[in-house]
């Protein structure tokens, strides 16, 4: 079972290559690289974790069994657990970082609803930005394989993870799914969560930053509805400014409302179909990765 | 939704410490401002439970309140939720408590 989504089977969870399906259309037989992983992960996690709670718990036992209420006649005791219940993910998303800051890569997890246009913001970014840095990305979606295509179409390498019923990635994925995806040092990796306002906001992949990107077709009061997602985020991108003629949205109230939800938000207003507004978008994409100065391994 | 990924997870962290044993009581914190919400929690935890050792369990939630500290004046102040406003007005938060999301205790029915 998947370590973290209870709502998804984790043999339902697949990570698929599309370079490796593109002789058998349609089929994904990821099954034996996805149970490799996750297997590996699992006790490697059991090693670093579990001894030390453990031992805290059979010390403060003595103290939890006289304090406790006991049921003479059925004998019970309390535990002391005193536990995160996101622990196991937190702890496989700070390996993910530790993983990401060793090789200077820089690792974004870029949110929003379904259709406000991740995957066309990346395809944009590819190919404006392809030749002065190198950019992986991971794909989240229940089913296909299609966002991970179009950003090979586009000349990045993407490695898609499918949830089957999973609402977000987790850390446990994203781990597979870079052993798969192999980026190189000094680069950046983005992985698109699943379209979700609500969920992915929980779930810490490792990322160095949240974006997250909403459009001016859902309404200007967005971030108010959904705060933690936007409270999360350290970068907001307003898309689809080209529409504004057409729907009705006040882009500084929507700036306003975000703001009132986390005031440290940096907000930008882009088109990526059109490419407006896009310098901002660039400009602190290169400062971020100016500022990993982590040298490539010797060779 | 991920009240269920949660809910499993309290499951998988009970019975990966405490192995076959029957619990009767788990005891979970759930803070204000954490984003899940308890009821969600209780509906998902008697359908991921059964068939478990916590199935037929009693589930205890604690509601944490919601705690910030002002960066503009310093302020310490209690909130319902996750957009708030200091007295002073400003919307500049750091959530110190209330986003807790943790398993307290565990109640197990011993071997006879």
């Amino acid at each position: 079972m998947c370590d973290t989504c209870g709502c998804s089977d984790g043999s339902s969870v697949h990570i698929t290559d599309p370079d490796e399906i593109s002789a058998t259309r349609g089929h994904q037989h990821e099954h034996s690289h996805k149970h490799v992983h996750s297997h590996e992960h699992e006790h490697e996690h059991d090693h670093d974790h579990r001894h030390a709670h453990d031992e805290h718990d059979r010390e403060h036992a003595g103290e939890a069994r006289a304090a406790a209420t006991i049921n003479d006649h059925n004998a019970r005791h309390v535990i002391r657990f005193e536990q995160e219940v996101l622990a196991k993910n937190d702890l496989l998303a700070e390996r993910n970082r530790g993983w990401f800051e060793g090789r200077g890569i820089l690792a974004l997890n870029l949110m929003s609803s379904p259709g406000a246009g991740k995957t066309t913001l990346l395809e944009r970014t590819l190919t404006d930005l392809g030749k002065e840095v190198r950019l992986s990305v991971i794909e989240g979606d229940q089913e296909t394989v299609r966002d991970a295509e179009r950003i090979r179409r586009a000349g990045a390498r993407a490695i898609q993870i499918n949830t089957g019923s999973g609402c977000h990635l987790d850390a446990q994925m994203v781990s597979a799914a870079l052993h798969k995806l192999a980026p190189p040092a000094r680069s950046l990796v983005i992985i698109e969560n699943v379209g979700n306002l609500v969920c992915p906001a929980l779930f810490d992949l490792g990322e160095a930053e949240k974006v997250v990107i909403m459009s001016v077709t859902e309404g200007e009061d967005k971030p108010l509805k959904y705060p933690h997602m936007f409270r999360a985020a350290g970068v907001m991108l307003i898309n689809k400014i080209d529409l504004i003629p057409h729907v009705e949205f006040d882009v500084e109230r929507c700036a306003q409302f975000a703001r009132q939800v986390n005031p440290n938000l940096e907000i930008m207003r882009v088109s990526a179909r059109t490419k407006d507004g896009l310098a901002p978008w660039y400009q602190w994409l290169r400062a971020r990765i100016e500022e990993l100065g982590v040298e490539p391994p010797p060779v | 939704m991920h009240e269920l990924a949660i809910t499993a997870s309290v499951i998988e962290a009970v019975t990966e410490r405490i192995g076959n044993a029957k619990v009767v009581r788990v005891l979970l914190e759930i803070g204000k401002l954490s984003g899940v919400v308890p009821e969600t929690v209780r509906f998902c935890f008697d359908i991921a439970a059964d068939g478990t050792p916590l199935g037929g369990a009693m589930l205890q939630i604690v509601e944490t309140p919601g705690r910030a500290r002002c960066h503009e004046c310093g302020a310490r102040i209690e909130i319902d939720g996750p957009i708030a406003l200091c007295p002073c007005g400003s919307a500049n938060l750091e959530f110190i408590g209330g986003t807790e999301l943790r398993i307290k205790e565990v109640e197990v029915a011993s071997d006879v």
